[in-house]
């Protein structure tokens, strides 16, 4: 089933002088886990927007093509109606927290769509424990580290159930195991609530093993999309400069050498494994 | 160039952030400083240049005690570019920006003029001399921080998680231009807990946890040896733990970049047929 | 700043922080109207005992002395002023202007006292939440609490700016006044411009999680009255009711003279 469906999507945002996008198509299937990587500036973030349409309903602004969300035509649909099936998160993770306490942050969404109290209690109960942060129900933000925040937010938006999930670079200020436990988390909500994801990434290294489709996009454009293993190997992924999987661009380097590996690693274990048939074979 | 000597930092509300520290950092040297958030990192550099004086123990910069001059004369030795650009930027065009350091330490018009320039092609800003700061992208408003902080020639440069959104081909040219700034000889303090950056740099590496400093050595050293790095909080790079998969079949376990992992590599299947 | 530590939340368990913010703000008011009833030296100082017992119950007696040391300063000036003026005009003898005066700066000290056990034992989300139950328009409840929340991100927003401009050489006490002022562009305008770049990021998060749905807006935590509220409003009342009966048709005796009986 397909969740998201854009075609033809042009923008330029009010008072810019560059596209944002420039004839940007893409198709997300039910349950897949999308890296959105590129150089900054590549439209990344604006697509982001398109999904929940705060492009160009909050932006302002004329969005040309047709995007459709579960089923939904977002320039039909006001932005709090869309909320409930796209969640949106935000790189910086202290300017998406406003309350005082984690629990009432958690219990913000549903309280603007008069989702009744009993019903609040249990769905934020259930977030906060598939994020891993019942400890932290009563903490204010400004006390939790960067990880524990965005993990918060992540929990925001789960609590309103929502079919896809949207990252906007979640882990960019994060340190390496806050980043892990995030990538942790969204993993596992993809796996076991089926909740389709769509991150926009910068460390491949990380992020690359929980993936099964990515799209590059560069000047406002998509230009690969496609399946890991076939993005990051292509030549054009590296002339753009996406950070590929050390793992890949090893394999890539080797290749060039003269070594013939038979398939491209992504991941650091799927590396181990064939060089170990590479060196075991003679 | 710097020598910390048991230096402890407690701030008013009472967080201890540094526990009996001390480190020397020479001439030339390029070292990144790495840890958890939190460990202490950001706490110990601002020490560098005054803007947080020890609590116990001492500072010398330059043989300079750190207690006994004030921020201003510090910091014409020691450059701090912070993390956020967008926590320094104010004026109207890029050239003012770069040249108001320049101004409050009292340098003459003529060689301002000339400084202003320097910096400006160093960083690729030319272009942009007219232009507002504010009109920039992320990338290059990080550009004109840096530049306005270079201008002034400091010898040592302390640079605060330079690669926090940085995209990859912006991650590159940072390498290659400190690189350069090695080549003349300054001194490069990275806080950083960007171990793929690292690995490639190839630094020293300064690891920190809860305060302490726990080692010192070559990235190699500290970036391979798995009880460390848990210490710090960090993960070990990509191509290590690839290869430490590897070790049964005879492979070198200390490699950390992609690099060093070809060439080990093609030397084994070399000897092997 | 130490009248303002005396007025910042603490966090605390007390039976005073239990109580509903709607119940302590009456109680705030009433101490407000009593004291501003009477001129005289002993009903002040009525009022301001039969409040230390909250101080001590809510075990705030700390920052609440440190807020009255913050206050002492005023209440000097206060009692310094009414005692020129009065004993200047020459129409009361000296115990008696002494006994005003004294009265008058105590006044203004048990409306310290009283504000700052409200303050002390109410967190701002509660008081944001009564504020909503109070029907007060949700937008202002939400800036409120929102407020809060980013005074101790921007104090260290602040720092950090200042630390970066520092570093680049500027020193802020340099200079004549106007100078000095100038000094503090540097540190302004990286200020308001973040500040404007955090509060567009705040709206596109809060529209992502359906701000302006619906007009009824339902609410996790709801505050209710319980019997303790009752309590101290009804002692409130009577306080108030006792207060003006006395004002009315009592007279009363000046401190000096109770004493010398």
């Amino acid at each position: 089933m397909t969740v998201i469906e854009a075609k033809g999507l042009t923008y330029t945002y009010p008072g810019g002088t560059r596209r944002a996008l420039e004839d940007v198509s893409i198709t997300i299937e039910k349950g897949e886990f999308v890296i959105l990587t590129g150089p900054s500036g590549c439209g990344k973030t604006t697509l982001c927007r398109c999904l929940n349409g705060l492009v160009p309903n909050f932006y302002g602004g004329k969005l040309e093509g047709e995007i459709l969300v579960t089923g939904l035509k977002v320039s039909e649909h006001q932005i709090y109606e869309l909320a409930r099936h796209v969640g949106l998160v935000f790189q910086n993770p202290e300017n998406q927290l406003f309350a005082l306490f984690v629990e009432k942050d958690v219990a913000f969404g549903l309280e603007n769509l008069g989702v009744p109290r009993d019903e609040i209690r249990k769905r934020v109960d259930w977030a906060l424990q598939m994020t891993n942060i019942e400890n932290l129900r009563e903490r204010a933000p400004h006390e939790l580290s960067g990880g524990q925040q965005q993990r918060v937010a992540i929990a925001c938006v789960l609590a309103m159930q929502p079919d896809v999930m949207v990252l906007d670079e979640p882990t960019s200020f994060l340190d390496p195991l806050g980043a892990q436990q995030i990538f942790d988390v969204i993993s596992r909500l993809n796996k076991e609530l089926g909740i389709t994801v769509v991150m926009v990434e910068h460390r491949l290294d990380l992020a690359s093993r929980y993936s099964n489709h990515v799209v590059v996009m560069d000047k406002g454009k998509v230009v690969l999309d496609g399946e890991p293993k076939d993005v990051f190997s292509s030549e054009a992924a590296r002339l753009i400069g996406v950070g590929i999987p050390k793992a890949t661009r090893l394999s890539q380097v080797l290749e060039m050498s003269g070594v013939r590996l038979g398939r491209v690693p992504v991941t650091s274990e799927e590396a181990s494994q064939v060089l170990k048939e590479v060196l075991s074979r003679d | 160039m710097i020598e910390v000597k048991g230096v402890s930092f407690t701030y008013p509300n009472g967080v201890e952030a540094l526990r009996e520290v001390s480190l020397t950092i020479h001439d030339g040297e390029f070292v990144a400083i790495m840890g958890q958030n939190g460990a202490g990192k950001t706490t110990l550099v601002k020490q560098f240049n005054g803007l947080l004086k020890p609590t116990r123990g001492e500072i010398f910069v330059d043989g300079v005690n750190t207690r006994k001059v004030s921020v201003a004369t510090l910091a014409r030795k020691v450059g701090f570019v912070f993390q956020n650009p967008d926590h320094q930027l104010f004026c109207e065009t890029v050239e003012d920006e770069v040249a108001f350091a320049l101004r409050n330490f009292g340098f003459e018009e003529s060689t301002i003029k000339k400084r202003v320039a320097w910096a400006l092609n160093l960083l690729d800003l030319t272009e942009y001399r007219e232009t507002s700061p504010f009109m920039l992208s992320g990338g290059e408003r990080k550009r004109v921080a840096l530049a306005s902080v270079l201008a002034w020639n400091p010898k040592v440069v302390v640079l605060d998680e330079p690669t926090i959104g940085q995209d990859h081909k912006q991650k590159e040219k940072l390498r290659q231009f400190i690189v350069q700034l090695i080549a003349q000889r300054k001194t490069v303090i990275i806080v950083t807990h960007d171990v793929e950056f690292v690995a490639e740099c190839n630094s020293h590496v300064v690891l920190m946890a809860q305060g302490k400093i726990v080692a010192k050595g070559s990235a190699k050293q500290m970036l391979t040896n798995s009880a460390l790095v848990t210490q710090a909080s960090i993960v070990s790079p990509q191509i290590t733990q690839i290869f430490l998969e590897l070790a049964d079949l005879g492979m070198p376990i200390d490699l950390i970049n992609i690099h060093e992992a070809r060439e080990a590599l093609l030397n084994f299947l070399e000897v092997d047929s | 700043m130490s009248v303002f530590d005396g007025l910042r939340f603490r966090r605390g368990s007390s039976p005073i922080h239990q109580l509903d913010p709607r119940a302590k703000f009456f109680y705030v008011i009433v101490m407000f109207v009593v004291a501003v009833l009477f001129n005289e030296l002993l009903p002040l100082v009525v009022l301001f005992l039969i409040q230390i017992p909250f101080v001590f119950v809510a075990r705030v007696q700390r920052e609440w002395i440190r807020s009255l040391r913050g206050a002492a300063f005023l209440a000097i000036i206060i009692f310094g002023f009414n005692f020129l003026f009065t004993y200047l005009s020459g129409q009361y003898e000296l115990s008696y202007v002494l006994e005003r005066s004294f009265a008058m700066s105590l006044r203004f000290i048990v409306l310290v006292e009283s504000f700052s056990v409200f303050f002390l034992t109410t967190s701002p989300d509660h008081l944001g939440l009564a504020l909503e139950q109070s029907h007060v328009p949700y937008e202002f409840c939400f800036a409120f609490t929102t407020a809060v929340r980013f005074v101790p991100v921007l104090a260290e927003e602040a720092q950090t700016i200042m630390d970066a401009q520092k570093t680049r050489g500027l020193e802020l006490e340099r200079g004549n006044f106007i100078k000095r002022i100038r000094n503090y562009i540097p540190i302004l305008i990286p200020l308001i411009v973040n500040a404007i770049r955090r509060s567009l990021e705040l709206a596109e998060a809060m529209e992502s999680r359906a701000w302006g749905a619906t007009e009824k807006r339902t609410n996790l935590y709801v505050l209710k009255l319980k019997k303790s509220d009752y309590v101290l409003a009804l002692l409130s009342i009577l306080l108030l009711v006792l207060a003006v009966y006395i004002r009315l048709f009592l007279p009363v005796p000046q401190l000096g003279v109770v004493l010398r009986i």
